[in-house]
């Protein structure tokens, strides 16, 4: 069984996350570390205008993205995953690809897609469609042969096999999948943004805000950037948690 | 019901392990299959189901040739085959949601069925209620016990209302006392419903108390059916008869007293 984050612990970690930033700022004393109570009020006043901006670009890129590789992963990881002949004449590439960090491929695809904001989307997606592959494949030739079996024993073909009994049992792994990958998903694009674009909180924090020592318009983008990650990161949990509510019943 | 006649069947270039073999199961009547590990027993049921095909003669049932799996017979297994991410109520619903899914197509659903969304859940209801799991309905099947996932699935195969019953060891992997139980039950459902029966087992006590008809099945290759009349089960009491003992001792005694 899986704890759930409840509202009062999400608001405490805040708390003592907001404490904490307060009290080194103190301590480090420089413009580097502006308080909260610099930050706050600059996020405040930005987010509607130019910082929500960049935020929307940054969060358009990021759902593009996962939404391709949900996508394109998805079928393929189950085609390989009850496809064992398939999967025996894949996996040795797969396995060989999958730990690339594929951000040393940002100058390839460059040069391929050219400098647009698909080959930053293209980039992300790569990443996220290994991780999904890799799990729907295992979740897919982990379903037991017997539970195949009896279910097509009461009448399910192809077709409901895959409505019944493939998609349910996949569409949870998509999710954690891409749940835990957001993070690194944010990173690459953080990286991505930085350069040959006009919006995204890449630029904005490096270009805009960083490179000419605005800190707390600095800190306002990496507020934005995090709170992009968080919020992703709880609407994959929560869709996991509808989608699966079998893991998060007590054992009887 | 069933006419097995001159079958043949042959995994590649092993032995056959069935040879001109022939089989006749009356509509209504209860039969055990027993015999040894590769004696062919699982073989014949995976026949009969239609998800594989005889290599020589024939397989009918209820006068048609079984070419694929027909929607009117019922399987359970060993495994109970529930699907973990849904409750008891939803896995024993799932075999109505596949017809209705395909619709009376006669391929995966009797041709001529149409039941309403309400009458179904009115019938899945029935069977958790007959089975003795209603109370479990909104569990998972990792809540409840080794045996009441039976009782899913067999809720979940009455349900559809089939008019043949084939089980697998269903009962093999439960312990004494819910095994037990579990053939009574079996043995009143066969009684309420009429339904016809074949139980493959390898343990001759559960062979003798279910089936009325024992098909006793030995190396293969497999001529010939060795069938032992037990009219005594499905009686009451019948487990603590001097009958049942002496039946078991016949069974053994066909089996070679290797089973």
């Amino acid at each position: 069984m899986r704890k759930r984050l409840s509202l009062t612990n999400l608001a405490a970690g805040l708390v003592m996350f907001l404490v904490l930033w307060q009290v080194l700022a103190w301590v480090v004393n420089r413009p580097i570390l502006p308080p909260p109570t610099v930050v706050l009020p600059v996020f405040v006043k930005l987010l509607p205008g130019v910082l929500g901006r960049h935020t929307l670009a940054s969060a358009g890129r990021v759902l593009a993205a996962t939404g391709a590789a949900a996508l394109l992963a998805t079928p393929i990881g189950l085609g390989l995953g009850q496809m064992r002949a398939l999967d025996r004449i894949f996996s040795p590439l797969i396995a060989i690809v999958y730990p690339i960090p594929k951000i040393v491929l940002l100058p390839v695809i460059y040069v391929l897609f050219g400098i647009s904001n698909f080959s930053k989307i293209f980039l992300i997606a790569l990443i996220l469609f290994f991780q999904v592959l890799v799990v729907v494949r295992d979740q897919a030739a982990n379903l037991r042969p017997e539970l195949i079996f009896s279910v097509r024993s009461l009448g399910a073909g192809r077709r409901a096999l895959f409505r019944f009994v493939y998609l349910p049992a996949s569409l949870p792994a998509v999710l954690t999948a891409l749940r835990v990958s957001v993070g690194t998903a944010i990173a690459v694009l953080f990286i991505a943004e930085q350069s040959l674009t006009e919006w995204g909180l890449g630029y904005y924090i490096v270009v805009r805000t960083y490179q000419v020592l605005r800190y707390p318009e600095m800190y306002a983008g990496i507020l934005a950037m995090s709170l992009l990650g968080l919020g992703l990161y709880f609407i994959l949990d929560f869709a996991e948690r509808r989608v699966n509510p079998h893991l998060y019943v007590e054992e009887g | 019901m069933i006419d097995v006649d001159d079958l043949t069947f042959v995994y590649g270039k092993h032995t056959p392990v069935f040879e001109g073999f022939n089989w006749h199961v009356e509509t209504g009547e209860a039969w055990a299959v027993i015999g040894p590990s590769g004696c062919g027993k699982t073989t014949l049921l995976v026949l009969l189901t239609g998800l594989r095909h005889p290599s020589g003669g024939s397989i009918r049932i209820a006068g048609e040739p079984v070419t694929r799996p027909r929607p009117e017979t019922g399987l359970i297994l060993q495994d109970h085959g529930l699907l973990p991410w849904a409750t008891i109520r939803e896995n024993a619903r799932l075999g109505l949601k596949i017809r209705e899914f395909y619709g009376p197509d006669g391929r995966h659903a009797p041709r001529g069925e149409r039941l309403s969304r309400a009458a179904a859940e009115e019938r899945v209801q029935r069977w958790l209620e007959r089975l003795g799991i209603a109370g479990l309905a909104q569990k998972y099947p990792q809540q409840v016990s080794g045996g009441q996932r039976q009782r899913t699935a067999i809720a979940r195969t009455l349900a559809l209302e089939p008019d043949l019953l084939l089980m697998d060891e269903p009962f093999s992997a439960l312990d004494a006392p819910t095994r037990e139980d579990l053939q009574e039950l079996t043995v009143e459902l066969q009684h309420e419903t009429g339904l016809t029966m074949v139980i493959v087992t390898h343990n001759i006590e559960e062979a003798v108390y279910l089936g009325r008809k024992i098909l006793v099945l030995h190396e293969p290759p497999n001529r010939e059916a060795h069938i032992v009349e037990n009219p005594g089960a499905g009686q009451p009491g019948y487990r603590n008869s001097a009958a049942y003992l002496q039946q078991i001792e016949t069974v053994r005694g066909l089996l070679g007293g290797r089973a």
